[in-house]
C-alpha cells in the first residue's frame, strides 16, 4: 500500500508535465487526460482510504520513503511521505474537490484557447498540494507550498492579457513570499532547535525545546499560515484573487489552498500546544479575521468577491479553532471539510450564473435568476444553507462545534471568543442571505438598460454567445451542473455523517489529539444562540434587500460601507506602512549607493589605474633593464633568506 | 721533472679507474614515457632530413600525435600499476623520481602538447600560397625577414614543420623537469626542454622581427637565470656534497653527512645552502614568471607565434612548478622556515603585480601574459600551504589552468585582419554580435582565469586558497582574493567589450578554422566546464598523487 503513496503526486505531475511540455499535439485531448488523471488520483486515494478504515486507528499512519535528497552529514532531507489520517483527509478533500472541478472546467473552459495550459495548471497545483499535504517533513511540505503558491500566481494570472488579472497575480505572489519567508524562517529555527525538519522527531521533542523558541517557531509558521491563508494582516491577496477564472476561486482560493494554513497549524500542534503566547495569537488572528471577511463580504457587490470575503472569514474560524488547542483541531479540520463542499459549490453556482450572464459578475445587474437557472438555483442554495449553519446541513454541525469550543476555552478569553464566533454566525447569515436575494430573487434587473449595461468585461461572452443584446439567462451545461450536484450532496449530508457518533473527531483523534472541551453553559444553549443569531443575520438581510427594491447602482453608503467596498482599507495601509517607507528607503539607498559607494568603488578603481598606469612604464622593452630587474630581484631574494636565518 | 709532479697529482685518477665500473641500472618501464618523446622527436629530425617537403607535415604530424598519445598510454599504465602511489620510485641511478606528482604533471603535460600540435596544426587561417595551405609559422626562418628569400619561401609555399620535433624535444624535457631528482638533471632538463623554445618563439610568419625579438630576449634572460640556478646548484654542492635531493635533505637535517676531504671547509656552512638555495628557487621562478622575474614574459608571450605561446604558457608552467614543489618539498624540505616567508613575499609582490599591470593592458595577448604572472602568484600561495593539500591543489590548478590558457590562446588565432591576428583590444569590441559562438567560448575561458564557479578556475583557486589557509597563510589568502577581484575587472570588461560594444565597421573578422583549431577550443571549453562542475574525481585524483617519494 505504501507504494501506492507515490502515485498520488506522480499522476497529476505526470499530467502537468505532459499538458504543459506537449504543446499544440494535446489541444484537442488534453483537458480529458487532466480530468482522468485528477480522477486517477482519487480513486488511489479511496483505495488507500478503505485500506486504512480496515486498520487499527493507531496503525493507519503509512510512510514511503522515495530517496535522500540532500544528505549533508546532520543535515538529513528526504522526499518521504506520510499518509496518515489528518492528510488522508486532504488528499480525498484535494482530489476529489479537485476532479469535480477538473470536470466542471471542461464545459467552464470550453471556449478558451489556452484550455490546454489552464488544465496543465491545475494538475500541477494538484500535485503540489498533495506533495505539500503528504510530506513527512516541512522542507518537502515547503516545496508542495511554493508549489501551490506558483500553481495559483498562474492560474490568477491565467488571462493574462487583462492587466488587473497580472497585477492580482503579482499581489498575490508578493503577499505570500511574505508568509512564506515565515515557513522557511521555521524550518531554520526548527533545525537549529532539533537538529531535524521531519515532523516526527521535531514534533515529539517539542516540550523539550524552550518556550521561547516554540513561540518564535509557532509565530514564523503562524505568518506562513497567513500568507497561505489570506488571514490578517495578509489579507489582501484574495480579493484581488478573484480575477482568476471562477474554477480557480473554486478550486484553490476556497476549497483547498487557503486551508494549507490550517493544514500547517494542525500538524505543528505539538508546538503550538507547548507555546501558550503563540495560540493566543493564532486565536487574535482568527477572530480579527473572521470579523473582517464577514464585514467585507457585506459590502461587495461582485458575487465572487463577496464569496471571497467570506472564505476569509471562514477561514477564520478554521484558525481561531485550531487556535485553541486540542478541543479545536478536529473541529477546525471539520469546518475545512465541509466548508471546502458548499464553498466549491457556491463558487460553482457563481461561475454557472456568470457563465449564464455574459461574464456579468456585479450582483446589482442579477435578480429573479432562480427561474432560469433552475439546478443552479437549487445546488447554489443548499450550500447557502449550509453556510448559514441552517440545522441539519453541514455547516450547521461543523461551525457549532466551533462555536461551543470556542466559548469552552474558558475565562473572559472564552465568552469574547463565543461572542465574536456568534456575531460572525450572523454577518454570515446576513451576507449569504444577501447573496442569495440579490441573485435569485427580486425583480429582473438585468433587464433593465443602464447607461455602463455594456460593460466591457461582457463584450467577449457575447461574441461567444452570438448575442448583442442584454444578458439571456440559461442553464450551464451538464458538465457544469454535474459537479454542483455533487458538491451540493457533500453539502448537505456531510456535516451530520462526521457529527454522528463523533466519527470524525474519533478518525483524526490519533494525530491531532483530542480533548472535550466544556462550554460555561451547556451545549443546547449554545445550540440554539447559534440558531437565533443566524435567523436574526438572515431576518435584517431580508429586511434590507428583499421588502424593498435593489437600486442598480449602489448608493453611496455609510462610511463604513464604503470603507468595506475598499475592504477596509486594506490596500490603503499597505500603501502607507509599506509601500511608501519602502520607497523612501530605496531613494535613500540609491543615493548612498551612488555617492558613497560608488564613490568609494570608483576611487579605488581609478588609483589601480593609476598605479598600473605607472608600473607598466617599467616594462620597458630593453633586455638590459629587465636582466638587471632579475639581477636585483635575485639580490634580494638572497638577501631575504639570509635575513630570514638571521632574525 | 714534470712526469713526477704529474704523477703526484694523477694516480688518483688512476685508482678511480683501476676500481671496476658498474653498468648503470636504467629502469626503462617507469622511464618509458620520456624515452618515447624524445625518440620519436628524434624520428621527427630524421624525417625531416630524409622525406620530400611536401609530405613531411602530414608524416610529422602523424608521428608526433602517435608518440604523444603512446607516451600519454604509458604513463596511464604506470599509474594504474601503482607507480603513482604504492610502487614509488627514485629512478635512473637516483636522477629521476617517479611518483605522484611525477605522473601527473607529465600526463598534463602530454595533453597539453597534444592539444598544443592540434593548433600548431592549423593550416586554415593564413591566406592560400601559390602551391599549398601554410601555418602560423615562417616559411623559411633563415631567410632575412622581409628580404627576397623570404618572398620566394612564402611563393614556394613552404613551413617549418621542424617545430614538431622541437615541441617532442621541449616535451620531453618538460617531462623530465618535474621528475628531476638531483640539481643536476634538473638543469639538465630545464635547458633541454628551454632551448627548442627558444628558437620556436622565434618562428612566427607575420610580424618576424617582433618574433626573433622576444626569442632573442628569452634566450639571454634565460640563459641569464640558468647561471644563476647552476651557481646555486654548485653553492648546495659545497654545502652538502651531493646533488642527489635526498642527499641534500639528509645534510640539512644533519643525518650522515659524507664529506670528501676537498669540501671539508666549506661543508655545513649554512650560508652556502641559503645562498644556493635562493639562486636554484629564483632560476625556478624565472621560469613560471613570478615577480621580479616576470619581465620576459609579456615580451616573449606577445612575439611568439599564438600556437607556441599557448603552449610555452601552458605547459612551462606546469612543468616549472612540478620542479619547484619538488626542489622545496624534498630537497629544502628542512629549510621550510627560511624559505616559506620569502616565498609569501614573492606569491604576495607576484599576484598583486600581475594584476594591477593587467588593467592598463590594451593588447588580448600581454593581457594574458600579465594574467599568467597573477596566476603564478596563486600558484605560490598553494606551494606555501601544508604538504598534502598544497601539493595536490597545485597540482589540480595546474592541469586547470593548463587547459584554459591552450583554450584562450587558440580563440586569439582566431581574430584576424588584413595584418594577422589582430590582437589589440580595441578591435574585439562587438565580436560577441558578429561570431557570439567564439567570444562565448572566449568568456568561459575569461570566467576561468577570474575564478567563477562552475568553471575549473573557481575550484582550482578555492583548493589553492583552502589549502593555504589551512597552512596558516589567511593573509595571503586575503592578498590572493583582493587580487582575484582587481584581475576580474579586466577578464569582465573583455567580455563587456565583447557583448556590449558596437562592432567596428573595419574589424577584424573570425577565420573559420579547421577541425584541429576547433577541437583544440571545444576541448578547452569541455575541460573548463567539467572541472568545474564535477571536479571530485579529478580533486581526488590530484589528492592520491600528492605524495612525493623521498
Amino acid at each position: 500500500m505504501e507504494s501506492l503513496i507515490g502515485l498520488l503526486v506522480g499522476f497529476p505531475l505526470l499530467g502537468a508535465a505532459v499538458l504543459l511540455c506537449g504543446g499544440k499535439r494535446v489541444d484537442r485531448t488534453g483537458h480529458w487526460l487532466g480530468v482522468l488523471l485528477a480522477g486517477a488520483s482519487f480513486v488511489v486515494g479511496a483505495v488507500l482510504f478503505l485500506d486504512m478504515l480496515g486498520k487499527n486507528a493507531d496503525e493507519r499512519a503509512l510512510h514511503q520513503h522515495l530517496f535522500s535528497w540532500v544528505p549533508v552529514e546532520s543535515f538529513q532531507a528526504d522526499v518521504a511521505f506520510q499518509l496518515d489520517q489528518l492528510s488522508m483527509t486532504f488528499v480525498l478533500l484535494i482530489t476529489g474537490v479537485g476532479t469535480l472541478i477538473h470536470i466542471y472546467s471542461v464545459g467552464y473552459m470550453e471556449h478558451d484557447e489556452r484550455r490546454r495550459r489552464f488544465f496543465g495548471y491545475l494538475n500541477l497545483f494538484l500535485a503540489a498540494m498533495l506533495l505539500l499535504v503528504l510530506a513527512d517533513n516541512y522542507l518537502l511540505l515547503y516545496v508542495g507550498w511554493e508549489g501551490v503558491g506558483l500553481a495559483s500566481y498562474l492560474l490568477i494570472g491565467f488571462w493574462q492579457h487583462k492587466p488587473s488579472a497580472a497585477v492580482a497575480a503579482k499581489k498575490a505572489f508578493i503577499v505570500n513570499r511574505v508568509g512564506d519567508a515565515g515557513l522557511a524562517i521555521a524550518i531554520f529555527l526548527m533545525f537549529t532547535t532539533f537538529g531535524s525538519f521531519a515532523f516526527a522527531p521535531v514534533l515529539s521533542n517539542a516540550t523539550e525545546a524552550g518556550e521561547g523558541k516554540l513561540t518564535a517557531i509557532g509565530l514564523m509558521l503562524l505568518l506562513a499560515a497567513c500568507g497561505k491563508s489570506a488571514q490578517v494582516p495578509l489579507q489582501s491577496w484574495l480579493g484581488d484573487a478573484m480575477e482568476g477564472p471562477t474554477p480557480v476561486s473554486a478550486l484553490i482560493h476556497a476549497a483547498t489552498m487557503v486551508t494549507a494554513g490550517v493544514y500547517l497549524i494542525t500538524r505543528s500542534g505539538a508546538i503550538f500546544n507547548a507555546a501558550p503566547d503563540a495560540q493566543t495569537v493564532v486565536v487574535v488572528v482568527g477572530a480579527v479575521t473572521l470579523l473582517y471577511g464577514a464585514i467585507v463580504g457585506c459590502a461587495k457587490d461582485d458575487i465572487k468577491k463577496a464569496l471571497a470575503g467570506s472564505t476569509m472569514s471562514q477561514i477564520g474560524y478554521m484558525v481561531l479553532a485550531a487556535g485553541l488547542g486540542p478541543i479545536g483541531y478536529a473541529f477546525a479540520i471539520m469546518h475545512l471539510v465541509t466548508h471546502g463542499f458548499f464553498k466549491a459549490g457556491l463558487f460553482l453556482g457563481a461561475g454557472s450564473v456568470m457563465h449564464g450572464m455574459n461574464d456579468e459578475v456585479d450582483m446589482r445587474r442579477y435578480g429573479g435568476l432562480r427561474k432560469y437557472m433552475p439546478v443552479t438555483f437549487v445546488t447554489f442554495g443548499l450550500g447557502y444553507l449550509a453556510i448559514i449553519g441552517f440545522p441539519g446541513l453541514s455547516g450547521f454541525f461543523s461551525k457549532d462545534q466551533i462555536i461551543e469550543a470556542a466559548f469552552a476555552k474558558g475565562g473572559t478569553q472564552g465568552w469574547i471568543l463565543g461572542a465574536v464566533t456568534l456575531l460572525g454566525a450572523a454577518i454570515t447569515a446576513y451576507y449569504m442571505t444577501r447573496v442569495m436575494l440579490l441573485t435569485f430573487f427580486g425583480e429582473e434587473r438585468w433587464r433593465q438598460k443602464t447607461p455602463s449595461a455594456d460593460a466591457p468585461s461582457a463584450e467577449p461572452a457575447a461574441e461567444v454567445h452570438g448575442e448583442h443584446g442584454g444578458p439571456h439567462p440559461h442553464e450551464s451545461p451538464r458538465s457544469m451542473t454535474i459537479p454542483m450536484i455533487v458538491l451540493a450532496f457533500g453539502s448537505v449530508f456531510a456535516g451530520g455523517l462526521f457529527k454522528v457518533g463523533d466519527s470524525f473527531v474519533h478518525w483524526l483523534e490519533p494525530v491531532t489529539q483530542f480533548e472535550h472541551g466544556h462550554p460555561p453553559v451547556s451545549a443546547a444553549v449554545v445550540t440554539g444562540a447559534t440558531v437565533v443569531t443566524m435567523l436574526v443575520g438572515v431576518g435584517a438581510a431580508w429586511l434590507q434587500y428583499g421588502r424593498r427594491p435593489v437600486p442598480v447602482v449602489a448608493p453611496r453608503g455609510s462610511l463604513l460601507t464604503r470603507a468595506a467596498r475598499r475592504d477596509l482599507l486594506q490596500d490603503d495601509i499597505n500603501h502607507a506602512v509599506l509601500v511608501k517607507p519602502g520607497e523612501y528607503l530605496t531613494r535613500g539607498l540609491v543615493y548612498v549607493d551612488s555617492k558613497v559607494v560608488d564613490g568609494l568603488v570608483n576611487g579605488t578603481a581609478a588609483s589601480f589605474g593609476g598605479l598600473s598606469g605607472r608600473t607598466r612604464r617599467l616594462q620597458n622593452g630593453f633586455v638590459r633593464s629587465y636582466a638587471v630587474s632579475m639581477f636585483g630581484g635575485a639580490a634580494v631574494l638572497v638577501a631575504a633568506t639570509l635575513l630570514m636565518r638571521a632574525v | 721533472m714534470s712526469a713526477v709532479a704529474t704523477a703526484g697529482t694523477v694516480p688518483s685518477l688512476w685508482t678511480l679507474a683501476a676500481e671496476p665500473l658498474e653498468a648503470p641500472k636504467i629502469e626503462y618501464g617507469q622511464l618509458s614515457p620520456v624515452i618515447i618523446v624524445l625518440g620519436v622527436a628524434v624520428l621527427g629530425i630524421l624525417l625531416e632530413a630524409f622525406l620530400p617537403r611536401r609530405v613531411r607535415y602530414g608524416a610529422q604530424l602523424v608521428v608526433t600525435a602517435l608518440g604523444l598519445v603512446s607516451a600519454f598510454a604509458a604513463v596511464l599504465g604506470l599509474a594504474v600499476t601503482g607507480h603513482a602511489t604504492t610502487k614509488r620510485a627514485v629512478v635512473g641511478m637516483g636522477a629521476l623520481a617517479v611518483d605522484g606528482p611525477t605522473l601527473f604533471l607529465q600526463g598534463t603535460i602530454l595533453l597539453v602538447g597534444l592539444v598544443s600540435v592540434f593548433v600548431f596544426a592549423e593550416r586554415r587561417l593564413e591566406p592560400k600560397s601559390q602551391t599549398a595551405h601554410v601555418d602560423s609559422f615562417a616559411a623559411q626562418p633563415a631567410a632575412v625577414p622581409g628580404g627576397e628569400g623570404e618572398r620566394e619561401a612564402n611563393a614556394a609555399g613552404w613551413t617549418t614543420t621542424e617545430v614538431y620535433p622541437l615541441l617532442l624535444f621541449a616535451v620531453g624535457g618538460m617531462l623530465l623537469f618535474p621528475a628531476a631528482n638531483d640539481l643536476l638533471t634538473l638543469f639538465i632538463a630545464l635547458e633541454v626542454f628551454s632551448l627548442p623554445l627558444y628558437l620556436l618563439c622565434a618562428l612566427a610568419r607575420r610580424r618576424r622581427l617582433l618574433s626573433q625579438e622576444s626569442a632573442v630576449k628569452y634566450f639571454l634572460l634565460g640563459a641569464f637565470s640558468s647561471a644563476f640556478l647552476l651557481f646555486g646548484a654548485a653553492l648546495i654542492y659545497g654545502y652538502a656534497g651531493t646533488f642527489a635531493y635526498s642527499g641534500i635533505a639528509r645534510v640539512i637535517g644533519n643525518a650522515d653527512r659524507q664529506t670528501t676531504a676537498v669540501l671539508a671547509e666549506t661543508a655545513g656552512s649554512d650560508a652556502l645552502l641559503l645562498i644556493g638555495g635562493a639562486l636554484v628557487v629564483m632560476g625556478l621562478l624565472f621560469k613560471v614568471g613570478a615577480v621580479p622575474f616576470h619581465m620576459w614574459t609579456p615580451d616573449v608571450y606577445q612575439g611568439a607565434p599564438t600556437p607556441v605561446t599557448g603552449f610555452m604558457a601552458a605547459a612551462t608552467k606546469v612543468a616549472a612548478f612540478g620542479a619547484l614543489l619538488r626542489l622545496l618539498y624534498v630537497a629544502l624540505e628542512g629549510l621550510r622556515w627560511d624559505w616559506r616567508p620569502v616565498m609569501w613575499g614573492v606569491a604576495i609582490v607576484t599576484m598583486i603585480a600581475g594584476a594591477v599591470i593587467a588593467i592598463t593592458q590594451t593588447d588580448v595577448k600581454r593581457l594574458l601574459a600579465y594574467s599568467s604572472i597573477a596566476h603564478a602568484g596563486f600558484l605560490l600561495a598553494g606551494v606555501i600551504a601544508t604538504e598534502g593539500r598544497g601539493v595536490s591543489s597545485v597540482l589540480f590548478y595546474l592541469g586547470a589552468y593548463s587547459f584554459v590558457t591552450l583554450g584562450a590562446f587558440a580563440v586569439i588565432t582566431l581574430v584576424r585582419d588584413a595584418g594577422g591576428e589582430a590582437t589589440h583590444l580595441s578591435k574585439w569590441a562587438g565580436l560577441g554580435r558578429r561570431s557570439p559562438l567564439l567570444a562565448t567560448a572566449f568568456s568561459v575561458f575569461l570566467l576561468a582565469f577570474a575564478g567563477i564557479p562552475a568553471t575549473s578556475g573557481f575550484i582550482g583557486k578555492f583548493a589553492v586558497f583552502a589549502a593555504a589557509a589551512e597552512g596558516g597563510a589567511t593573509p595571503l589568502v586575503v592578498v590572493g582574493v583582493i587580487a582575484s577581484a582587481i584581475a576580474a575587472f579586466f577578464y569582465i570588461r573583455v567580455m563587456v567589450l565583447m557583448f556590449f560594444s558596437e562592432p567596428k565597421a573595419d574589424g577584424p573578422t573570425v577565420a573559420v578554422p579547421s577541425v584541429w583549431t576547433t577541437s583544440a577550443i571545444a576541448i578547452g571549453v569541455v575541460v573548463t566546464l567539467v572541472l568545474g562542475v564535477f571536479p571530485q574525481y579529478f580533486l581526488d585524483l590530484a589528492s592520491q598523487a600528492g605524495v612525493f617519494v623521498r
